[in-house]
């Protein structure tokens, strides 16, 4: 300790005091507040970045997932409508038969009418026909028994034997 | 004899680890009894080296007046190197060249005074250098203030000027892009681990800025200087106390008047505690405040004068020992310690900025509940 004291050289703190103060004052001023000043503008450079970055892919997935689910709605609605229409379709369809069906029954009906009641014209006719046809034989009969008996009765069952035919 | 060589380092590689310890121990016996062996034949001679070594250590540990930086001729004062200016305050600024000693072999002459150089002192003598001695053999003659420019202050010198070099050219460089460029690639991680290792967990983020600087300044200072020490130039500043002294006066000052109330109050009026026992620990916490950068003066002084002392006692083995075996392993002894003390030159820049830290911590400590 003694020869601590003895070494002491009051010179050597003087100068270390004074150059070691003067360097941390003009390092303080041209070196260590730039470097700290610019590596933290750095720091909060990478901060915000990474930052933005991290807002951009969380708005990255919303967006993603807003498309999604449009597109899952879009895809819901083409569905509806497809569906919609196909059972427009199938109901104009049926419709349509049902129509037709109806129709056609209906034809069939007139048709059925008109040929009932042509049949009806036509045995109308067949039956002034035949009492036509019954006078001219009961003419011509009387006008065979007026002649021949045995004619006149052979004639008759011609006739009759004719009329039986229809 | 290539093949040869390479077949023993692989056999010895194999080796396990106690045969190796082995083959050392029985090396150094060897070493040991030839050296003894030999200490009969010339042991005044080798006293005379022994002594001789001693001084030399103990003159590489001093500062000088003059940079020498080698000496070719003993006897006839040659050295290499040159000398620095003498500055003294003796009624009245005295300036001359340290040229006027002759390595402290004469007397100079200044203004009609007369000073010589005693044990690597400036000391006032008359004109034959008289130098008076009390009883317990220490110098009576008067000391003058003594401001020269020595080797230390030239290294001061120097490392100031690279460190101012160094950042301002670093900071520049922050103008062009925002990434460190050259020799800033290396400087900045050093930069942010004292700032996110040292100064933030200590001081706290709210306090550290207004420390950075002198953290910093005294670490690189530290560091460069210690590692200069390590280079044959042969100049060891951190092992002048008058040096560590002095930044442990400045962290003693640092931590002194940026002190805050509550930091006052735990050291005279220790909260929560018996009002007997506050009046007992006061002192004793005020003698703390003194202790705690004498530590740090003590330390970092201590640390590169053993390191110093030892390594330089290694090499001087070397020619102590003059064999084949002894020389190369006190080379390779020293080599390693060279290695530890490359660590050590880190190691006490990064302690007394650590210690800084956490002292400058405790003086701007938010008051807290305990």
């Amino acid at each position: 300790m003694e020869k601590l004291i003895e070494q002491f050289s009051f010179g050597l703190f003087f100068w270390q005091l004074l150059l070691f103060i003067a360097v941390l004052l003009l390092l303080r001023k041209f070196a260590w507040k730039p470097i700290l000043d610019a590596v933290e503008d750095r720091e909060s450079g990478i901060k915000d970045a990474l930052a933005a970055a991290e807002n951009a892919k969380k708005e990255m997935q919303n967006v993603t997932a807003d498309s999604e689910r449009l597109l899952q709605e879009a895809r819901g609605e083409r569905e509806a409508m497809i569906k919609e229409a196909r059972e427009m379709k199938e109901k104009m369809v049926s419709d349509a038969k049902d129509l037709a069906q109806a129709e056609a029954d209906k034809m069939i009906k007139q048709a059925q009418l008109a040929i009932e009641s042509e049949k009806k014209a036509a045995v109308a006719d067949i039956k002034n026909e035949v009492a036509t046809l019954s006078l001219e034989i009961a003419e011509k009969v009387i006008k065979g028994q007026f002649s021949d008996k045995a004619k006149q009765l052979k004639l008759v069952e011609e006739m009759i034997g004719e009329i039986k035919l229809n | 004899m290539h093949g040869f060589f390479e077949t023993d380092i692989l056999s010895d590689m194999q080796k396990p680890f106690y045969v190796k310890v082995l083959l050392v121990v029985t090396l150094l016996l060897g070493i040991n009894a030839f050296a003894q062996e030999k200490d009969h034949s010339s042991s005044e001679e080798k006293g005379s080296l022994k002594s001789e070594i001693k001084e030399f250590i103990g003159h590489h540990l001093l500062d000088s007046h003059d940079f020498t930086l080698f000496t070719i001729d003993e006897e006839n004062n040659e050295h290499v190197g040159f000398p620095l200016p003498v500055i003294l305050w003796d009624n009245g600024l005295k300036v001359f060249s340290s040229s006027k000693f002759h390595h402290g072999e004469s007397v100079a002459e200044v203004d009609g005074n007369y000073y010589a150089l005693y044990h690597g002192k400036i000391v006032k003598t008359d004109a034959e250098g008289t130098i008076n001695y009390d009883d317990e053999h220490h110098a009576t003659n008067v000391k003058p203030l003594d401001f020269s420019i020595t080797k230390n202050v030239v290294f001061i010198f120097l490392v100031a000027a690279l460190m101012l070099f160094l950042f301002a050219r670093m900071a520049k460089s922050y103008k062009s892009s925002a990434m460190p460029k050259g020799v800033g690639r290396l400087l900045e991680p050093i930069i942010l681990y004292i700032r996110d290792d040292i100064a933030i967990p200590n001081i706290g983020k709210k306090h550290y800025k207004k420390y950075m600087s002198y953290l910093l300044t005294v670490f690189f200072f530290i560091w460069i200087i210690n590692l200069l020490g390590l280079t044959p130039l042969g100049v060891n500043v951190t092992n002048n106390i008058a040096v560590t002294f002095a930044l442990a006066i400045l962290t003693y000052l640092i931590t002194t008047f940026t002190a805050n109330k509550n930091y006052w109050k735990h050291i005279f009026w220790m909260p929560d505690v018996p009002v007997f026992m506050k009046i007992v620990l006061a002192p004793i916490e005020l003698l703390g405040t003194f202790i705690k950068p004498f530590s740090l003066m003590i330390r970092l002084y201590a640390n590169i004068t053993a390191g110093h002392v030892v390594l330089m006692s290694i090499l001087g083995m070397m020619f102590i020992f003059k064999n084949w075996i002894g020389s190369p392993l006190s080379f390779g002894l020293a080599f390693a310690l060279s290695l530890l003390e490359l660590l050590v030159a880190a190691l006490q820049a990064y302690i007394f900025t650590m210690l800084s830290a956490l002292y400058f911590g405790s003086a701007v400590e938010e008051h807290h509940d305990h």
